[in-house]
């Protein structure tokens, strides 16, 4: 799910020409199209040129209104139009400054926690991709049960699929301030976790792969369910979480880490 | 030790009891406990506003503030009490651990309480001279250290705006060196967090739950409204007390 910054989609027409020495890639107007500029006019000298933009914004697999009655179209509106959007669009205009273009999405991530000490552009970056993996991690008619592989990973590392809810309700409650609850396959300890991260904070930063999210921000459930932190959290259980998306990433996890003897998820 | 457990647990329920309609005499004196365990443990109840829930529109909606206090300062209030009662019991068993695992807790839970009274006083109706400019030796020395009142709001609006997740900006007064200072902390970290020094005069919650239902994700817009009820006098009160 990374952002490729070589894709036409999101270069809005410019070619990167060929590398430099220093080998950084630097963004040239294409010549010959027309486009509505800003006054910096497509100009064919050599200098380094305005990149309009590095990263756009996805949107959520499923009509704004998909989620209804548990999570309004109006959160949906404004949390993925406004909130969502307003990180991409403030990472976009720090990057303009920055030397930091060049990487995808996870790597950028990565890059900017710079050890627990994150840069500025840090909370832009990690809040676009956990957006992007919160819409991805919820459904229409979702809840309900894992299934196959995903389940049976559940109950060899939670002893059973109640205890992992359980344990992830109790995680959400017991955050304090602003944050994320993450099922997360821990790639050390090749077993899967709940995890609570504070603001942007997610779990690529350690190397763990995440599973599903659940957005614990106010501006998530606010709308909603007011100061009923429980209700929008066992309604996720109950009625969002998407456990195909779960499947789909566990599959793809299972590439990076070893989990015993192979599985074949029925999914 | 029966009856103590069943002392401890009468007057907490008469503590939690006493919600909007009593403790008059808690309201005055922000944070003051209120309900008295056999042992001595103080808890505490929520404190009355001193003023309408509505009274602060347009600035800031009725709905808002029945919320905010009956339910999310009343939740700090319950857990604060909880956290103070187990700590309680593991100062008593000598449970290290236990006590210093609840700090957090206590920090988080007692710390909302703390802001939220002082919140609670830094805001007055418009009609009861809400939003009034500080006058006196308050309105001097905001001039001296930021030029002008309007210099201090756009700082304090800005680091508002700015601050990732949720949090508080305060305007502080650093006792030692008598000088004014914008602050901003963390959650419910009390603004003693940031210096042993600083004294709150105002606090302005930058938590969702304070501006969402209205503002929703307009944050710069809160910031600029909430001006409008700010109470002055309590503020140049405590710079007063202080400086004098």
């Amino acid at each position: 799910m990374g952002f490729h910054l070589l894709s036409p989609s999101y270069c809005c027409g410019y070619q990167p020409s060929p590398p430099i020495s220093h080998g950084l890639l630097r963004f040239r107007p294409v010549t010959g199209i027309p486009k509505p500029s800003p006054k910096g006019q497509l100009h064919q000298s050599r200098r380094a040129s305005k990149v309009l933009a590095y990263y756009g914004i996805t949107t959520p697999p499923y009509k704004l209104d998909a989620l209804e009655p548990y999570m309004s179209q109006r959160t949906l509106e404004l949390h993925w139009g406004k909130h969502h959007r307003d990180y991409v669009d403030s990472l976009n205009k720090q990057l303009v400054k920055s030397p930091l273009y060049g990487h995808t999405m996870e790597e950028l991530i990565k890059v900017t926690y710079n050890n627990g000490n994150p840069l500025p552009e840090f909370n832009n970056a990690a809040q676009v991709w956990n957006h992007d993996f919160f819409w991805e991690s919820m459904q229409s008619g979702g809840g309900k049960l894992p299934q196959g592989g995903v389940l049976q990973q559940i109950e060899k590392d939670f002893d059973s699929y109640s205890n992992f809810r359980d344990t992830f309700v109790e995680s959400a409650m017991a955050l304090f301030g602003s944050g994320w609850v993450w099922l997360v396959l821990r790639t050390e300890e090749k077993k899967l976790s709940v995890v609570r991260t504070s603001n942007a904070i997610c779990p690529l930063v350690w190397g763990d792969i995440p599973i599903i999210a659940l957005d614990m921000w106010e501006h998530a459930y606010y709308l909603d369910y007011k100061d009923d932190r429980e209700k929008y959290i066992n309604t996720f259980m109950d009625n969002l979480v998407s456990w195909h998306a779960a499947t789909v990433r566990m599959l793809r996890a299972e590439a990076f880490v070893n989990l015993g003897e192979p599985k074949i998820p029925v999914a | 030790m029966a009856l103590r457990a069943i002392a401890g647990k009468k007057t907490l329920t008469l503590g939690l009891g006493f919600g909007p309609s009593g403790a008059a005499a808690a309201a005055s004196f922000p944070g003051l406990g209120s309900g008295l365990h056999a042992r001595g443990l103080v808890t505490f109840s929520l404190p009355d506003l001193p003023y309408d829930y509505g009274a602060l529109e347009p600035a800031i909606s009725g709905e808002i503030m029945q919320l905010h206090h009956q339910k999310h300062h009343q939740t700090y209030i319950t857990n604060y009490n909880k956290a103070l009662e187990q700590l309680e019991e593991a100062m008593t068993k000598g449970d290290s651990s236990k006590v210093v695992h609840l700090q957090s807790a206590i920090k988080f839970n007692g710390g909302g309480h703390i802001n939220h009274s002082i919140f609670w006083q830094n805001l007055k109706p418009a009609n009861e001279g809400g939003g009034e400019p500080p006058h006196g030796s308050l309105g001097w020395a905001i001039d001296t250290d930021f030029g002008s009142l309007e210099a201090l709001v756009k700082t304090m609006n800005a680091e508002g705006t700015a601050l990732q997740g949720s949090g508080w900006v305060w305007l502080a007064l650093d006792r030692e060196v008598k000088k004014l200072k914008v602050e901003t902390t963390a959650n419910q970290d009390p603004l003693v967090t940031k210096g042993a020094n600083l004294v709150p005069l105002l606090g302005i919650d930058v938590w969702e739950h304070a501006y969402y239902l209205q503002y929703k994700n307009v944050r710069p817009d809160y910031l600029k409204n909430i001006w409008k009820v700010m109470n002055w006098k309590y503020a140049s009160g405590v710079y007063e007390k202080e400086v004098a």
